[in-house]
């Protein structure tokens, strides 16, 4: 094991979010600080409880998801796409370093970032409402397990990307929608019996749902689902990624 | 001398059907400085990538001080450094933190001191906290061979290391792969200068669409396709040739000024003695006279035209 490679390139991944700061940290922060004066104060106010839970209180755990997701997505797909649009993938690709560990640096990179902005954002939430956490092992479990399952979602993006189009255009068209249709301000329960259906079919609702179990003991859906949901996906993304190394999918020539 | 890295029956066909080499062999001696040489299109980056690690081959085996470049990889790259032809860097990084961070990737501990001789012999010291950013082409181009020298690599690649530089820095990087080689790298360099590897070349490789057309010792390669040229520069400037020279091809150059002869420095009978006996028959006496070897361009173009 190279690990002194790995170490490199987290830290070097690392380095980037200090310097981008503002970026990486304080955007997510004050835009999901938006989200608790619009949802939480404006129309949560109208909404008397979801579930025994005030509105407020309620929507933290997806409000944490959302940026979680978008985050992992964002720093991973990024990550390992810059390299490539600038040429400097020539050094990863030469060096003493096996597929395991490249993807070890970059998306342990990315996924610590989400993680810690995860925790900021738990943190600023427990400003607007009151928080109780029921389960803290698992609600660190389901963002660990998030974090790094859509960490290495964007690595594939990102290797997938040819343009900085294509690098924008699964998070926004895909996974945006998802987090929205995924019961990060609602119930799912409270959608008519034929969209819950639909809803089901949504790999988020499950992330949401064992999340949101997590601090309230409430959940859309069972939480051993939940787990096996996102497990699933991560060894698909696992496989995916094993499969792009074993055949250099874009790149290697 | 040893090879250092040994490259067998290799071949590279891309997706799209572009053959681009074709069964090359090639030995690389330990310690040397080899000059692969090709115009543009002909393999040489190609090469170089799979060796190191870029490109998979589609056919062949290489080695790379006795490590099969696939099978044993961590160990072959591990002994390679790589300065690619394009200008690739991290435009916001430190000098410092960029050359650092290359010397972890290839595995190795922290040695400030290493980093610190790296860019003081390439003259990059007072710019190790400067943004790449910042710094100008020819800077650039030092810090990409500073990456490529922090992990202490035994052979150093060189894809076109001077193209688009100028004079005077070219002259220093041909200084610093002097002393490098002095230490003991083996370095493969390609380019389009052929004065480059003329200067610098122990050997000399010449590829051309995919295929290896020649290798040879630099000195044995002039002199075995080296053409001398004498040129008498004349008293007295004539208008013809009288017709006792006609049978030695002279070119009358310079509105009758001077004489060219051309000859093979290979054959037996240069023809020399006999040509100045004769113009002092012909009554044509000179000044001065002078010989020239053809340069290694001379010879590249002919190789390239005839393979």
């Amino acid at each position: 094991m190279n690990h002194r490679a790995i170490r490199a390139i987290y830290l070097f991944e690392m380095a980037r979010t200090w310097r981008t700061l503002l970026q990486s940290i304080v955007s997510p922060v004050v835009s999901t600080s938006l989200y608790f004066v619009v949802f939480g104060a404006a129309i949560g106010s109208r909404i008397s409880q979801v579930e025994g839970v005030s509105y407020g209180t309620f929507i933290v755990p997806g409000l944490i998801m959302l940026s979680v997701l978008t985050q992992s997505i964002a720093n991973a797909s990024f990550g390992i796409y810059f390299p490539k649009f600038t040429g400097t993938i020539y050094e990863i690709l030469s060096a003493p370093i096996s597929y395991f560990e490249i993807v070890l640096g970059y998306v342990g990179a990315a996924a610590t970032k989400s993680i810690i902005l995860g925790l900021i954002i738990l943190a600023t939430a427990g400003l607007f409402v009151p928080l109780h956490i029921h389960h803290p092992v698992w609600m660190l479990t389901f963002l660990v397990l998030t974090g790094v399952t859509f960490s290495l979602f964007g690595f594939i993006i990102g290797i997938w990307a040819d343009g900085f189009e294509k690098l924008q255009m699964i998070p926004m068209l895909v996974v945006t929608p998802l987090t929205f249709l995924g019961g990060s301000f609602y119930s799912i329960d409270m959608l008519p019996p034929t969209w819950r259906t639909v809803a089901l079919l949504n790999p988020v609702v499950y992330l949401i749902s064992g999340f949101r179990w997590s601090f309230y003991e409430i959940a859309d859906v069972s939480v051993s689902v939940s787990i096996g949901m996102t497990t699933a996906f991560l060894v698909i993304c696992l496989v995916t990624i094993w499969w792009i190394f074993r055949t250099g999918y874009r790149l290697k020539n | 001398m040893s090879s250092i890295i040994s490259v067998a029956n290799l071949s590279k066909t891309y997706g799209s059907g572009f053959k681009a080499l074709k069964n090359v062999n090639l030995d690389i001696k330990r310690g040397e400085i080899f000059a692969l040489l090709g115009p543009n299109g002909a393999g040489k980056t190609t090469l170089i990538s799979i060796i190191c690690g870029i490109a998979n081959p589609s056919e062949g085996k290489v080695l790379v001080g006795g490590e099969d470049i696939q099978t044993s990889y961590r160990k072959a790259r591990s002994l390679i450094g790589l300065v690619p032809q394009e200008l690739h860097t991290d435009a916001f990084e430190s000098v410092w933190a960029t050359v650092s961070f290359s010397r972890g990737l290839f595995g190795k501990p922290k040695n400030p001191d290493h980093v610190e001789k790296v860019l003081k012999d390439l003259s990059l010291w007072d710019k190790k906290d400067s943004k790449i950013i910042t710094l100008s082409g020819g800077m650039k181009r030092r810090v990409m061979i500073a990456k490529a020298l922090s992990h202490e690599p035994q052979i150093l690649f060189l894809d076109e290391p001077t193209a688009g530089v100028d004079v005077e820095l070219r002259k220093g990087m041909w200084e610093v792969v002097r002393t490098l080689q002095q230490s003991g790298v083996t370095i493969i360099l390609t380019t389009h200068y052929i004065e480059e590897a003329e200067e610098m070349a122990d050997r000399i490789g010449v590829i051309n669409k995919g295929e290896i057309v020649l290798v040879e010792d630099k000195a044995t390669l002039m002199q075995k396709l080296g053409k001398k040229r004498l040129t008498l520069h004349l008293q007295n400037e004539i208008t013809s040739l009288p017709e006792s020279l006609g049978h030695y091809e002279l070119d009358l150059c310079d509105s009758g000024a001077t004489l060219v002869y051309d000859y093979d420095t290979k054959g037996e009978r240069t023809g020399i003695t006999s040509l100045l006996s004769d113009l002092r028959t012909a009554g044509i006496r000179f000044n001065d006279l002078d010989t020239t070897q053809s340069s290694l361009e001379d010879i590249f173009v002919d190789l390239v035209r005839t393979s």
